[in-house]
């Protein structure tokens, strides 16, 4: 290994330091006002909370409704959406990474490229017929249809990786497999699956994290405070009359959260899993 | 082995099954439905006026053993959602709105024309939700702008403007401010437009380009930049941290704002302007309860939305809601800044319904911008004004007829036919086919849905560009909106209206972010995969953070950091600069400056996920090359550049093109931060096709005419960067 002089390391750690403070400072502004009293907007001083308090993750927390607890119903509504799309998006995007992958059938370059091309979608003008079309099909204001429409959003990105990361895992594991009288999809499930468990850890990442942070579509195809994922309610607290910028803050440290906490603990899967493979294939 | 494959595989799916039947079945079972009658009632209030509604819904539906079921919609998304659903009846039974759009919901037929008696209304509610002489839903309350004021501060109110100004300036200093209110937005500028006898409510072009509205400008300039007694570019935020931190002694706003505030507050009516000598007459608002079309019980909504109006309903808003109310015989209110709402609303211009006063809205604010920052005078910014607004008010292209395009689609529709027959009439390929078939299979899930929720909607959309909208009609119009873009019919090739000026810009922010994202990436990975850096996994995680966070909500905390006067930016680099003038860089103030604002934003935003890429991708270069390198004396650069890089490449590539496809339509950073300032030049072109759709008159035709175009754009860079990747990325 090659040796770094003490003052070279200081003046990286040191950069490191600072690159993350600054990456860190804006986020700050969030903390400090979830955690102030009231809910105007912190503009000037130390982007620190002056006086602590939980006030307005209180008031966001302890929401109910006739029913009981409206934000705890609010909250399974987010973890259902956001677990089936990660499901769904995984599901269909794993199958169809695979057989990219393995196959070459005639008009695999073709369907890849179609893939890829609904990324380039405007969604400026898919509202109104999405809409239409889950009306049709009995799917409006239902969890399973927000949470298809978004696994569909997830999927091109989802399967792009997955298929780079099949390409790295040798064929002959999946040959031995299939000799032993195994079937393709045994052989997927059983050999190929657990050997890409870090890239699946990732896309099931991005596809929660589409589901998990979306407003426009869910205000739009879900009509009943108790289907309300979180996103919606936060965003109840931006009007035209002004923000409840406390509250908006509460929330959405309550929203970040989670999704802070898959990063940490998937942090290692995060970096083999990305690794798009074009370099070992 | 193969029967524990197959068991193991059952299991599986039974537990993915039964996940799924639980997650739903909870919902499902959820949704009650009781045997009493039902009224679903949307709205977008919040606090006290929630509560007062609630309030309301509870005490009638008790008298009336009826389930009032309120449902509250984000105020963001509440007129596209009321647009979408009613039509196709999945509305509610009654929805609480304000009236200044009641005349294009009465052209989308979303709405039933009040039946039952209320009683006498204040100022003039009643007229406000009448449209071609019917009345439709039922008023509610009053809103309007008022002078507040600190008592602390000040001991008596002003009545003209001259006093308003020479108590401002006395109050203004040190950090504090006199008079801080929203001085470019047009609903704020209306009371001054008012009083010196300019108008808007014809939303017709030439009726901007006036004498008075020079004037109003000229006194708006003067008010919110020449006294120096309004901070710069003042937003409702600061309104309310100024106000609480005792450092604003007037605030022009409304009864919202009192919610917000930790101080003793009062409230007048809005002085007389001392240069007209006529009373600054701001808009009124009326919110109303509208009965829905289409409601299946919609006596008893009629019921109770007049109930609502009427004299219980009033007593519950105005004791609980503090709502002005607009019922005549209720009491006047005993808190003294709804009582001050109630009196500015006797002399107050009601806001106009006409569809097409968005559009005056953008005009009116662009002239209020650029004459506030001095780039243009009164006069001129009024006639751009009314020059801007005949092209967004100007009528649809003239219909077109459908033959010849309906013969293209079927010639197209036909070649296609035939391709597909040549090319199965292959014997080599249908064996091929026939041979992959099971392939197939696997791919299809992901097709299909893929095709449905996806390519379908897109098409669908996409046809909506062959047509027109506006007020409520489509008409054909075939391929005119295109030629209408790409000829610039409208605006010369320089203005930032032009499709070419936002394309441009468009691309220029793409290049730039995806060239920050990579270098600023890589640069971080590099760093942290060195095994001599302590903590690496604590800073790859933090680093990661701005891609966790809801990018709206950190959006928004960027705009303000960017704040000319209160900035943290601007504070920062005060702080590295000598001398004790505090830096006032005006961000939104040009091109430069207002583009990288959201290039700052959006290299936050996305940098980490190429720095994740960069880290995938470095694990697989194996360490030894670098040290061979590094023995036979290559220098750190020369290391990356001959030995890192190469490998890096390939790896990155893909995440690069996909990266710049969803920079390039990267809608939220732009329009949260700069939201197209200076004068829409920062604006790209997914931003512009929204204010297309939403802020200009509803053109939804225009809008997705735009949007084909940004696919098309996109679909030859794709092509291009294919071939400079040197192999199929996309």
């Amino acid at each position: 290994m090659r040796s770094v002089k003490p003052w070279q390391s200081a003046l990286i750690h040191l950069s490191i330091l600072i690159i993350v403070a600054a990456v860190l400072y804006p986020v700050l502004w969030v903390v400090k006002m979830a955690f102030e009293p009231g809910q105007s907007f912190s503009a000037g001083g130390v982007p620190w909370p002056s006086e602590w308090s939980l006030d307005n993750f209180a008031t966001v927390v302890l929401t109910a409704d006739s029913d009981g607890w409206l934000f705890g119903r609010q909250l399974l509504n987010s973890v259902v959406v956001s677990v089936t799309t990660a499901l769904i998006g995984v599901t269909l995007s794993a199958t169809a990474a695979y057989a990219l992958s393995r196959w070459s059938f005639p008009g695999k370059d073709r369907t890849i490229s179609a893939f890829l091309v609904t990324q380039m979608f405007p969604g400026v003008v898919m509202l109104i017929p999405l809409y239409i079309l889950l009306d049709g099909v009995g799917l409006l204001d239902n969890q399973l249809g927000l949470a298809l429409v978004y696994s569909t959003t997830s999927v091109p990105f989802s399967v792009w990786m997955l298929k780079g990361y099949f390409d790295t895992i040798p064929t002959a594991l999946e040959e031995a497999a299939l000799l032993d009288g195994c079937t393709r999809w045994q052989t997927f499930r059983w050999v190929i699956f657990p050997l890409a468990r870090p890239a699946l850890a990732v896309v099931s990442l991005f596809s929660f994290m589409t589901a998990w942070n979306e407003f426009i579509l869910a205000a739009t195809l879900m009509s009943d405070e108790r289907s309300f994922t979180l996103p919606v309610v936060l965003q109840r607290f931006v009007d035209n009359y002004g923000t409840e910028w406390g509250n908006f803050a509460a929330g959405s440290v309550i929203v970040s959260l989670p999704v802070m906490i898959l990063f940490f603990m998937l942090q290692k899967h995060f970096v083999e899993g990305l690794t798009a493979g074009s370099v070992k294939g | 082995m193969r029967k524990a494959c197959r068991r193991a595989l059952l299991t599986v799916i039974a537990a993915v099954q039964l996940i799924l039947a639980v997650g739903f079945g909870v919902f499902t079972s959820g949704v009650a439905y009781s045997e009493e009658p039902e009224l679903v009632v949307w709205h977008s209030y919040r606090g006290l006026e929630e509560e007062a509604v609630l309030e309301s819904a509870s005490v009638w539906g008790q008298q009336q053993g009826v389930d009032v079921r309120l449902v509250p919609i984000p105020f963001g998304a509440f007129d596209s959602k009321i647009e979408t659903s009613i039509p196709r009846g999945n509305g509610p039974d009654i929805f609480i709105g304000g009236h200044s759009n009641v005349a294009k919901w009465v052209d989308f037929s979303l709405l039933q024309p009040a039946i039952n008696e209320v009683g006498a209304q204040r100022a003039s509610a009643d007229e406000a939700l009448v449209v071609e002489g019917v009345p439709y839903g039922y008023p509610l309350a009053l809103k309007t702008l008022v002078l507040l004021y600190n008592p602390e501060l000040i001991d008596s109110p002003p009545s003209t403007t001259d006093e308003l100004i020479s108590m401002a300036s006395a109050q203004t200093g040190e950090g504090s401010f006199g008079l801080v209110y929203e001085a470019t937005a047009a609903y704020y500028h209306a009371p001054w437009m008012h009083a010196f006898g300019a108008d808007i409510s014809s939303g017709s072009a030439t009726d901007l380009d006036t004498p008075e509205h020079a004037a109003a400008l000229g006194f708006t300039r003067r008010l919110a930049a020449d006294e120096e007694i309004v901070p710069l570019s003042p937003s409702s935020e600061l309104m309310s941290s100024l106000y609480n931190a005792g450092k604003a002694a007037f605030i022009i706003s409304g009864p919202w704002f009192v919610g917000d505030v930790e101080l003793p507050i009062a409230a007048v009516p809005l002085p007389v302007v001392s240069e007209t000598g006529e009373p600054a007459k701001p808009f009124l608002t009326v919110e109303g309860a509208f009965v829905v079309a289409d409601s299946e019980q919609s006596a008893l909504a009629h019921q109770f939305a007049a109930w609502l109006s009427g004299s219980e309903g009033s007593e519950i808003r105005q004791r609980i809601g503090l709502q002005a109310v607009s019922l005549a015989s209720a009491p006047p209110s005993e808190d003294p800044v709804v009582s001050a709402v109630e009196e500015q609303a006797e002399s107050a211009v009601l806001m106009p319904t006409d569809p097409t006063i968005p559009s005056v809205w953008e005009a009116l604010e662009r002239a209020l911008r650029r004459t506030v920052r001095g780039a243009a005078t009164p006069t001129e910014a009024a006639h751009e004004a009314s020059v801007y607004l005949d092209v967004f008010s100007r009528p649809p292209p003239t219909p077109a007829s459908p033959t010849p395009y309906l013969i293209l689609m079927a010639v197209v529709l036909l070649g296609g036919f035939w391709w597909c027959f040549i090319t199965f009439r292959n014997p080599h390929l249908r064996s091929s086919v026939h041979r992959h078939r099971r392939d197939y299979l696997w791919v299809l899930p992901a097709t299909l849905s893929l095709t449905v929720l996806v390519m379908l909607p897109f098409v669908v959309g996409a046809c909506i560009s062959a047509f027109a909208h506006q007020g409520g009609e489509w008409t054909f119009v075939g391929l005119k909106h295109f030629f209408d873009i790409l000829l610039s019919r409208d605006w010369p090739l320089t203005s930032p209206m032009s499709f070419y000026y936002t394309m441009i810009v468009t691309v220029l922010w793409t290049v730039t972010n995806v060239i920050l994202h990579v270098s600023i990436g890589v640069a971080m990975a590099l760093l942290l995969r060195e095994p001599w850096v302590r903590m690496r996994g604590l800073w790859r995680a933090l680093l990661i953070i701005p891609w966790a966070i809801p990018n709206y909500i950190t959006a928004l905390i960027w705009k303000t950091m960017f704040h000319v006067q209160f900035g943290a930016i601007n504070s920062i680099i005060g702080a590295f600069v000598p001398g004790d003038d505090p830096v006032q860089v005006e961000w939104f103030g040009s091109f430069a400056t207002a583009f990288s604002a959201n290039l700052i934003t959006n290299t936050w935003l996305g940098f980490p996920f190429m720095m994740v890429v960069t880290l995938g991708a470095l694990q697989s270069i194996p360490r030894e090359l670098e040290e061979a390198a590094s023995i036979d004396g290559a220098s750190w650069s020369e290391r990356f550049r001959f030995v890192v890089w190469p490998m890096l490449k390939p790896a990155l590539m893909p995440a690069l093109i996909i990266g710049s496809v969803w920079t390039f339509n990267m809608f939220n950073v732009v329009y949260l931060v700069s939201a197209g300032e200076p004068d829409g030049s920062t604006e790209i072109l997914i931003s512009e096709a929204y204010r297309w759709a939403f802020s200009r008159g509803n053109r939804y035709g225009y809008a997705a005419a735009y949007s084909i175009l940004i696919f098309g754009l996109l679909w030859f860079y794709s092509r291009g960067a294919n071939k400079v990747a040197g192999k199929k990325v996309l």
